[in-house]
């Protein structure tokens, strides 16, 4: 069964069609990659699922339900959380607030009880501030709650974002280059990250330039090209596809 | 905790104690500073915490002050029990002002924010729906009268300003630490990722403008209050001006920034009354030699800090 499921999508801008006839699914509980030449349309495509861009055609089945036209925050209450490619923390606010904002949509407190304090509201930032911790501390940023996102390390200010991203209780999380900026020994621990996400039930669509690291997790792979989709499959039939190869002739990948 | 305790019930007491010492001009002067800090934290939440330019905050202050003088004149409703009422207009108008404009950006909110300002003191001094007094303003607006105690000299209403100060204080304080407080400055930080993070923005845009408009318009209830009479002279841009100057120079986001804002903006001209016309020369060199030295404010905002349990402890599931 597929948890999304994207047809015809098309976008766009101007005279440039960023994505043009896009149609893939992503199954529940599995680890798709998109991935594609610089310019490609891919992040496009995240806008566009995530409700940043309005598409001109197409339908984004989430859920079995159409999330076309709906506003960002209301995706993410549905179960869609996302990362961003540049890398977009409160960079003056603290780690554990940073996830926080992410678990603000499991929150309830509104003026009335944040103005007084209630009991209520205490008990639900007691409890919230416990959870974000452990969503911390599950991305490997235990005893850095209390530092500013921007006194991060690069690789941390990325582990953030998946921190802040997971707090929102995601069915699908969605990964924008989740590498990027990472040395050897980061993307080895990411991809155990990735996959421990995976089993806890949440289904991933991350979009990566480091092939091993596609190579090495997903289990489907889209391959767009000028916005078009070229090849879908698996990793094998990903590597011996001949358009493949040739998008991606002319750059260096040692796949 | 007991530590914090001793600190609070010293300010009280020091701020008790002015009226045993100075004189009612002096005291006046420190009942409008108490104004201009509420109305300071006010736009605060705005501009500080939500990060939204607002350069027209007299409006929603003139706003709760013609409410009170309209209703108090006409209907002879006491000013105090006024309070919720000139919350609830000043608020209102906020929402209605604010809803087509919320999208705005930066600069352009700023501009727009303006003409918002300038559009109600226009239509205050056109004496609209006939009921503003035009640039006459209203008078006779009775005094306050707090459970038989009428008050009226500035002794008296010193005691009722900074018993607002204090309450705004407090309550704003806990907002910080809240969720709706963090919720403003995730919009601040980056109004992008707070959507993409699960956070309505268009509403908490909306709703820092209408809590921040809804407490200036209590302040316009006790000015008016004060005063006795008002008239759109008291609600130019120049106060909206005031108001940003001490959000800025106090340190965006900070509730002693604020304090400390409001009392060297409208202290200090206060003080250098003996430099005659050069007074405002000299607090503007003031203004300059801060805003390039101290670009973050005089007591910029500190990072929250939480106590974060032992480990083991909580039932978060992770």
């Amino acid at each position: 069964m597929s948890l999304l499921s994207v047809s015809r999508l098309t976008k766009g801008f101007g005279g440039l069609t960023a994505v043009s006839n896009l149609t893939f699914d992503v199954p529940s509980g599995s680890i798709v990659g998109l991935i594609g030449p610089n310019g490609a349309g891919k992040t496009t495509v995240f806008n566009l699922i995530t409700g940043i861009y309005r598409p001109d055609q197409g339908e984004i089945l989430f859920d079995g339900s159409s999330i076309v036209g709906l506003l960002t925050h209301r995706i993410v209450a549905r179960g869609i959380a996302r990362t961003f490619q540049t890398i977009r923390l409160f960079q003056s606010l603290s780690a554990l607030e940073n996830v926080l904002a992410g678990h603000h949509c499991q929150m309830k407190t509104g003026l009335i009880g944040s103005l007084l304090h209630t009991g209520r509201q205490r008990r639900e930032e007691r409890k919230g501030i416990a959870t974000s911790l452990k969503y911390l501390e599950y991305v490997g940023l235990e005893g850095r709650a209390a530092q500013l996102a921007r006194n991060l390390s690069y690789g941390s200010q990325r582990l953030l974002e998946v921190a802040r991203a997971l707090a929102t209780a995601p069915k699908l999380l969605i990964l924008d280059e989740p590498a990027g900026g990472m040395n050897e020994q980061e993307t080895t621990r990411l991809v155990d990250l990735i996959r421990s996400i995976r089993d806890r039930g949440i289904t991933i669509l991350l979009i990566e330039h480091d092939m091993s690291l596609v190579m090495r997790v997903c289990e489907k792979i889209v391959v767009m090209e000028y916005g078009l989709k070229i090849a879908e499959g698996g990793p094998d039939e990903i590597k011996s596809n001949p358009k493949v190869v040739e998008a991606y002739l002319g750059t260096e990948h040692d796949w | 905790m007991g530590r914090a305790a001793w600190v609070y019930g010293g300010l009280v007491l020091l701020a008790a104690l002015p009226p045993a010492f100075l004189n009612p001009y002096w005291i006046d002067v420190l009942n409008s500073i108490g104004i201009y800090a509420v109305l300071a934290l006010s736009l605060n939440l705005i501009v500080g915490h939500a990060g939204l330019f607002n350069l027209g905050h007299a409006a929603f202050y003139a706003v709760g002050a013609y409410t009170a003088a309209i209703l108090n004149t006409r209907f002879g409703i006491p000013v105090l029990w006024l309070m919720p009422v000139c919350a609830f207009t000043a608020g209102f108008f906020a929402l209605v002002v604010a809803r087509p404009i919320i999208h705005l950006r930066g600069d352009y909110l700023c501009i727009v924010t303006i003409g918002v300002g300038e559009i109600v003191r226009i239509a205050l001094i056109n004496d609209v729906f006939g009921i503003t007094g035009g640039s006459n303003g209203i008078f006779g607006i009775a005094r306050p009268n707090l459970l038989g105690w009428v008050i009226r000299t500035p002794h008296e209403f010193y005691y009722l300003i900074w018993a607002l100060v204090g309450v705004t204080v407090v309550l704003f304080h806990l907002l910080e630490y809240s969720r709706f407080g963090r919720a403003l400055n995730y919009l601040r930080e980056d109004d992008t990722a707070a959507e993409g993070s699960g956070i309505n923005t268009a509403h908490y845009k909306l709703a820092s403008f209408v809590v921040g408009a809804a407490w200036a318009g209590m302040v316009g209830n006790v000015y008016a209050a004060k005063m006795t009479i008002i008239s759109p002279e008291s609600f130019t841009f120049w106060e909206s001006v005031l108001m940003f100057a001490i959000v800025i120079l106090g340190g965006s986001g900070s509730i002693p920034g604020m304090l400390l804002g409001a009392f060297l903006v409208v202290g200090l001209p206060e003080i250098f009354r003996g430099f005659a016309n050069a007074r405002m020369l000299v607090f503007g060199a003031a203004m300059v030699v801060m805003m390039i030295f101290r670009t973050q404010g005089l007591l910029p905002a500190r990072p929250r800090q939480y106590r974060l349990p032992e480990a083991g402890e909580g039932e978060g599931r992770a």
